[in-house]
């Protein structure tokens, strides 16, 4: 089944010339709207009619995440406020979190991308649909919950927590359809086991993972145990949120909804371009959106796009899996958490030293995340002599993690100079998972 | 009226222990008591012993994480009940005690301990007459 074929199946030809002409209008519009994109583009000496083909668009500046943050909260928001009706917020890498506004324009077209997804993956309005992403600042939640709405199935608004209640109303209310991050469908499974409930004694058939990396190996394991199919699906909240890419039956790489999300792969040193089907990073142009448009922006995920078409019948593009990133980002229950958010927590609170150590595993298919801290010598006071003193200190900081990371953090107070000093970034990570 | 005590933080792991002792071992400092409050990642060890104050020195220049408070040291009879008998001076006037220990010295039962109070922890000491430990007779005496 396929939601727009208008759109899904448009021949190359067409497509482009649909692609270059939203192009131009979407550099105009930020020229106009956003001063940090009139900016660049003054700098560069382009003008909006510079850009007339989709080929123009290697013409154009980068965006980072850098800029975003820079640029918080809503230095890079094209529309007026009154025109905003929801705000999404991501974590960034300093403590300030990514700001991202969506006209009811950009919330239509959000709906309509997923409901491109949802019905790749073969759901319909017969289904009764469970989204498990986190509702709430993350896009997971939401942006799944108005494409499931959008195609008319019933969605059951799950989010995270309470599993156990989860797969009673998995169980009771027939529930077809499952959309949550690949991690989590593997708890699920594991709770049934605990629960004895037998993949038979669901209804579940479909299942939309993503939101953090997965391997064909979690995919086997994940329908072998749920009894269900299981889909691909990408977004990250800077271009839109869950469905800038999805799988289709084929399974042969995700359809990426590229007449609103316009695809490029770069070296990720040189910025260079790379032909289609070499790895590099994936930069996204949002060819539509009204609420922050972005020129070429650099997710950090390195894949490939797949060149030729596909036996579904969709024209769009296809990327491969993501294969890593180029930078320092760890995907963690489907949160993006830095390092540096760690060190800006560690580094505003004077009983620790400058030293910290991410440990990420997953045990029982959950990620798991352990820091470990460095306490200073000037900690050693007389009050510092029981363990009620060292759990409030460890208490204070998970806390903090906690709210700037979004997500829990096991604390472990190391003493002074017993964690090694590192000399690359990479050095204040360890990641245990097998992926 | 009081000592001090060292609180030492060291974590669960093989080695961090010896490394306390061999400090001590190579100052020369003689121990009196110690104790352990653990919990599963770390614990604080406690140690009374001649010479605190240098002994904190020295366990610092070798890198261990050492902290020195303020505890008491009360002489017991050795009878039944004397411990309750002191302990209950301090419930009385409303003063809790955050940790206890004790060690034989010269014969002598030794109760160790910090208040939440410890002004008023001095004033019942004095008031009741109770036989403390002054930190000179911990070198005399080890």
């Amino acid at each position: 089944m396929i939601w727009n074929p208008n759109k899904e199946c448009m021949s190359r030809d067409e497509r482009s010339a649909l692609q270059g002409k939203r192009l131009h209008k979407i550099v105009e519009y930020v020229y106009h709207n956003v001063p940090f994109y009139r900016h660049k583009l003054q700098e560069m000496d382009i003008r909006p009619d510079d850009i007339q083909t989709i080929e123009d668009i290697t013409k154009l500046p980068f965006t980072t995440k850098k800029d975003l943050r820079d640029n918080y909260p809503f230095g890079l928001q094209a529309a007026p406020q009154s025109e905003i009706i929801r705000i999404h917020a991501s974590s960034g890498t300093t403590g300030n979190p990514t700001i991202v506004g969506y006209t009811r324009k950009d919330i239509g077209v959000w709906s309509e991308c997923m409901a491109r997804c949802l019905t790749a993956y073969g759901v319909t309005r017969d289904d009764i649909f469970s989204v498990s992403y986190g509702y709430g600042l993350f896009t997971g939640g939401l942006g799944a919950h108005y494409g499931v709405e959008h195609i008319g199935a019933s969605v059951i608004p799950a989010s995270t927590g309470n599993t156990e209640k989860h797969l009673k109303l998995i169980r009771d209310l027939g529930i077809t359809g499952l959309a949550c991050t690949p991690s989590y469908a593997l708890y699920l499974a594991e709770t049934m086991d605990k629960l004895g409930i037998r993949k038979e004694d669901l209804k579940l058939r479909v299942g939309a993972f993503g939101a953090e990396p997965w391997t064909e190996k979690m995919r086997q394991e994940i329908e072998s145990r749920l009894g269900l199919k299981s889909f691909n699906l990408y977004g990250l909240s800077e271009i839109m949120g869950p469905s800038v890419s999805y799988e289709c039956q084929m399974q042969n790489g995700s359809h990426i909804c590229e007449d609103h999300f316009y695809p490029e792969v770069i070296n990720p040193v040189t910025l260079e371009p790379l032909p289609l089907g070499q790895t590099g990073e994936l930069v996204f142009t949002t060819l539509t959106k009204e609420g922050m448009p972005v020129l070429r922006y650099r997710t950090r995920d390195l894949c490939s796009l797949m060149p030729g078409t596909c036996d579904c019948g969709r024209t769009e593009v296809r990327m491969g899996r993501i294969q890593g990133r180029s930078d320092d980002m760890l995907i963690i229950r489907g949160i993006n958490v830095f390092p540096s958010q760690v060190e800006s927590v560690v580094l505003s609170m004077p009983e620790f030293a400058p030293r910290y150590l991410l440990v990420v595993d997953r045990v029982n298919n959950l990620d798991t995340l352990q820091v470990q801290v460095e306490l200073r010598e000037e900690v050693f006071t007389s009050t510092f002599d029981t363990p009620a003193a060292v759990d409030d200190l460890e208490k204070r900081l998970a806390a903090k993690l906690k709210s700037v990371l979004s997500i829990a953090a096991k604390v472990q107070l190391k003493a002074p100079g017993t964690i090694e000093r590192s000399q690359g970034k990479s050095a204040h990570v360890i990641d245990k998972r097998k992926l | 009226m009081t000592i001090h005590q060292l609180s030492i933080f060291i974590e669960n792991r093989s080695g961090t222990l010896i490394k306390v002792l061999e400090a001590f071992k190579e100052a020369k400092i003689q121990l009196i008591a110690s104790t352990i409050a653990d919990t599963a990642e770390y614990g604080i060890l406690r140690i009374v012993c001649a010479e605190p104050m240098r002994a904190c020195e020295e366990l610092k220049k070798a890198g261990i994480a050492v902290a020195l408070s303020d505890v008491f040291a009360l002489q017991l009879d050795n009878k039944p009940g004397s411990a309750a008998d002191v302990i209950k001076l301090f419930s009385q006037a409303g003063i809790s005690i955050t940790y206890i220990y004790t060690f034989l010295m010269r014969g002598k039962g030794i109760l160790v301990f910090r208040t939440n109070n410890t002004d008023l922890a001095r004033k019942t000491i004095a008031e009741n007459n109770l036989p403390y430990i002054a930190e000179g007779d911990l070198a005399e005496w080890a």
